[in-house]
């Protein structure tokens, strides 16, 4: 999805010339595209008075910010501790089996993006993944493609 | 107001929500309006209740009858029964491992009957996105007394007569911190709350910050008005959406109050809040690094001193502290330092919330008193360990802390036992493993994470710890050496002393303990190319055993690269030159057949020394 000038603009309207506000902006732009597409750095580098080179310093520090598109479906699965002992490897390996992409890419036709995280904070329900803010606990190989049948099937609707 | 009989206390905490807790108030709530109760039940969510393992879960009180694992089919006779013609439900409630016979009341449950509430005294009872509720059960009473009774002084005089110290890893103690900000340069200082919980497996200040978030928010006003700050920020981790809208909404309401905002209780103080969502780096929960990412920066880490108390935000006084930290911080108001130093040992005063996962039967928050032994956690509170396995592990504090083995189980938690034991307090995970759990993999599991994470400002924490893993995925590979356990003593002291920050220092940690304390594995996958737990890939290989093979195809079904041959009701085969060792046919072979095995090499004799040194080529 490309960012038009208005809705740039109504992104940094309130944080106009507050070069402490940038990484609240960048969320949002990133909420509003699922990306941080280039002409949106620009115009943010230019609302906030920040040098463009620190504007792509931050986007490209933090792990909350895509500078590539991301899929229509984001699958995110956990490998936090918890995780690991319970066996979140094996099932992020048959992810990437069954969409035939590594962690962190997105599939050709643009459908799925995976992306392996850090630890979410529910590790009661280890192993578990996240497919466009659903979770899945307790995630098994045999689950995983269900799960991914049911967020096209969704996305079909 | 209209009084109820009952409440049904609907956890409505990360886990439970994403077990289908809210489906499930709708449905209670649909349930009960069709039964005409309406009027005499009311449904209530409520912040984590600490015992996910076993969610959604909803406790009815006054009767105090604890409900788990909740489905919405279970709802209609849930309502009938208990509801409608007062029977508890016993097929609904929580079983203890190895029993048969339910038990009814939570307080009864061995999970809650070892734990003290002190920071999280309020899950599991109030509503957290209503003010009122806190306020019911003396929500900020204590910051009333303090702005309207005590002096700035008086308020630190008491925080550090209590005891407090950082529940954020370190354990620094408050007072002082305060103290230092209260005597740095005039002119604005700031109180921040560090909410950015990125070691994995620990969860507690998610939890707090969605179950009570009134008490952090209470706590920072209190915090200010002892440092005489006028301004603060709630830094909370991209990853919890949950507590970042509940925060979100205690401001409005702490605002709406006059709790917040100008004049506060008429006493003159002016003060507010703001949340600060993180953006998904590890180093930003470096108290520095922190301070940097909320001026919109990279969070780098930048040299102490001078400490943050001192020259912190834009330059100015900063006291900076954890979620739970914070939290703490009414109760001792409110009860007073005596009250709260009772509590503990002699130098780790208070509770502290571990979270209890990993190969553990009660995975959970738990709150215990400080100094508890490790096995009353493990075994008392957490159940022990689940499917008939051994323990043989606990990792603490996350990957700064260290793996502490069964034969300090009677170890006392407090930060100076732990840190005797090359651990640490750090933010309270717990990480249980048992038999299955390999520690060399471990071990590089914690190193990989330190070098994805490292922020690259210090090489040695950037290029030493990509280069213990390095090493350590050499030897879970099968071509470890033995100088490899000498080059990783080596790295490991650089890493520690080369770096400026917390996470650089203690980054070696988890593989200067688990060669303390498992030094056995590591020469296991060395010497004999053997994975004793059965983990790693390169050592170990999946054969099916040709007497219980019963030829269901199953696992033939399943692989994913059709390694397994044979035809329905003959003896399948795995062909370990196509065989990637994901371990799905041993997933899938049904429990009464177990034909699917796993195996390594064998162990070796006892070495000598003088052989060890050098190393089978």
């Amino acid at each position: 999805m490309r960012p038009s000038t208005s809705e740039l603009e109504a992104l940094t309207a309130s944080s106009s010339g507050r070069p402490r506000a940038l990484i609240q902006v960048l969320q949002d732009v990133q909420d509003r595209f699922r990306w941080l597409p280039p002409e949106a750095l620009e115009h943010v580098a230019a609302a906030l008075h920040v040098p463009l080179v620190q504007v792509y310093g931050v986007a490209t520090f933090y792990r909350a910010f895509s500078l590539a598109p991301r899929g229509r479906h984001l699958c995110t699965v956990c490998l936090g501790t918890a995780c690991h002992v319970r066996g979140g490897e094996a099932v992020l390996e048959h992810f990437e089996r069954k969409l035939g992409i590594p962690a962190g890419a997105t599939t050709p036709d643009g459908a799925f993006t995976l992306e392996r995280v850090n630890c979410l904070g529910a590790c009661a329900l280890a192993p578990l993944a996240v497919v466009d803010g659903r979770t899945h606990s307790q995630m098994s190989e045999a689950k995983v493609e269900a799960v991914l049948a049911e967020a096209a099937k969704d996305g079909e609707r | 107001m209209t009084a109820y009989r009952t409440h049904l206390l609907v956890c409505a905490g990360t886990g439970c929500v994403s077990c289908g807790a809210f489906e499930l108030r709708r449905a209670l709530e649909t349930e009960i309006r069709r039964r005409r109760l309406d009027r005499e039940v009311l449904v209530v969510a409520t912040g984590c209740n600490g015992f996910c393992e076993r969610g959604p879960i909803v406790l009815v009180q006054p009767d105090g009858i604890f409900y788990q694992r909740l489905k919405t089919s279970d709802v209609p006779r849930l309502v009938e029964e208990h509801l409608l013609k007062g029977r508890p439900v016993g097929t609904l409630m929580y079983v203890p491992p190895r029993e048969r016979e339910p038990v009814p009341r939570m307080k009864d449950i061995e999970f809650f009957k070892h734990q003290r509430l002190v920071v999280l005294r309020n899950r599991g009872r109030i509503d957290p996105e209503k003010i009122d509720e806190y306020i019911a059960t003396d929500g900020y009473a204590a910051a009333a007394k303090a702005l309207a009774e005590m002096t700035p002084e008086g308020i630190i005089a008491e925080i550090a007569a209590s005891g407090l110290r950082g529940r954020g890893g370190a354990g620094f103690p408050t007072g002082r911190k305060w103290e230092a900000a209260r005597r740095g340069q005039a002119g604005p200082r700031y109180v921040v709350c560090n909410g950015d919980e990125g070691d994995p497996g620990a969860f507690m200040d998610r939890s707090v910050l969605e179950a009570d978030p009134h008490a952090v928010v209470e706590g920072l006003i209190i915090g200010a008005r002892a440092v005489g700050a006028s301004r603060g920020f709630l830094y909370i981790r991209n990853e919890y959406p949950l507590a970042v809208a509940r925060v979100a909404k205690a401001l409005e309401q702490a605002r709406a109050y006059g709790l917040l905002g100008h004049d506060i209780l008429g006493t003159g103080f002016d003060f507010d809040l703001e949340v600060v969502r993180g953006a998904g780096a590890f180093v930003s929960g470096e108290e520095t690094a922190l301070l940097a990412s909320i001026e919109g920066r990279r969070a780098f880490p930048s040299q102490r001193p001078p400490y943050p108390a001192e020259k912190g935000l834009w330059g100015r006084p900063t006291v900076i502290n954890n979620v739970e930290t914070w939290a703490n911080v009414p109760a001792i108001i409110r009860r007073g330092s005596a009250w709260f130093a009772s509590l503990g040992t002699a130098t780790s005063k208070g509770t502290k919330i571990f979270s209890l996962v990993g190969k553990i039967a009660n995975t959970g928050l738990v709150e215990v008193p400080m100094g508890i032994p490790l096995r009353e956690i493990i075994y008392d509170v957490g159940g022990g360990i689940p499917n008939g396995r051994a323990f043989k592990a606990v990792q603490i504090g996350g990957p700064s802390g260290g793996c502490v083995p069964a034969a300090l189980l009677d170890l006392p938690v407090d930060y100076e036992s732990l840190k005797a034991a090359g651990s640490m307090m750090g933010s309270g995970g717990m990480i249980v493993m048992d038999e299955d759990t390999c520690m060399v993999d471990i071990a590089l599991y914690f190193l990989r994470f330190a070098g994805e994470e490292s922020c690259g400002k210090c090489a040695p924490c950037r290029a030493g710890t990509a280069e213990m893993a390095r090493v350590l995925a050499r030897i879970t590979a099968g071509q470890g050496t033995a100088e490899d356990l000498n080059r990783l003593e080596a790295l490991a002291a650089t890493v520690r002393h080369g770096s400026l920050c917390g996470l650089g220092q203690t980054a070696p940690n988890p593989v200067l303990t688990t060669l303390r304390y498992f030094r056995d594995e590591y020469e296991a996958h060395i010497f004999d190319k053997r994975c004793p737990a059965l983990v790693c890939k390169a050592l170990i290989s999946f054969e099916i055993d040709p007497v219980k093979c019963v030829g269901c195809l199953l696992c033939k079904k399943a692989c994913p690269v059709q390694a397994i041959a044979g035809e329905l009701k003959e003896v399948h085969t795995i062909d370990p030159r196509a065989c990637i060792k994901c371990g799905i046919c041993l997933n899938v072979c049904p429990a009464k057949v177990r034909a699917v095995r796993k195996t390594t090499a064998p162990p070796s004799g006892p070495r000598d020394a003088t052989a060890e040194g050098e190393g089978p080529r």
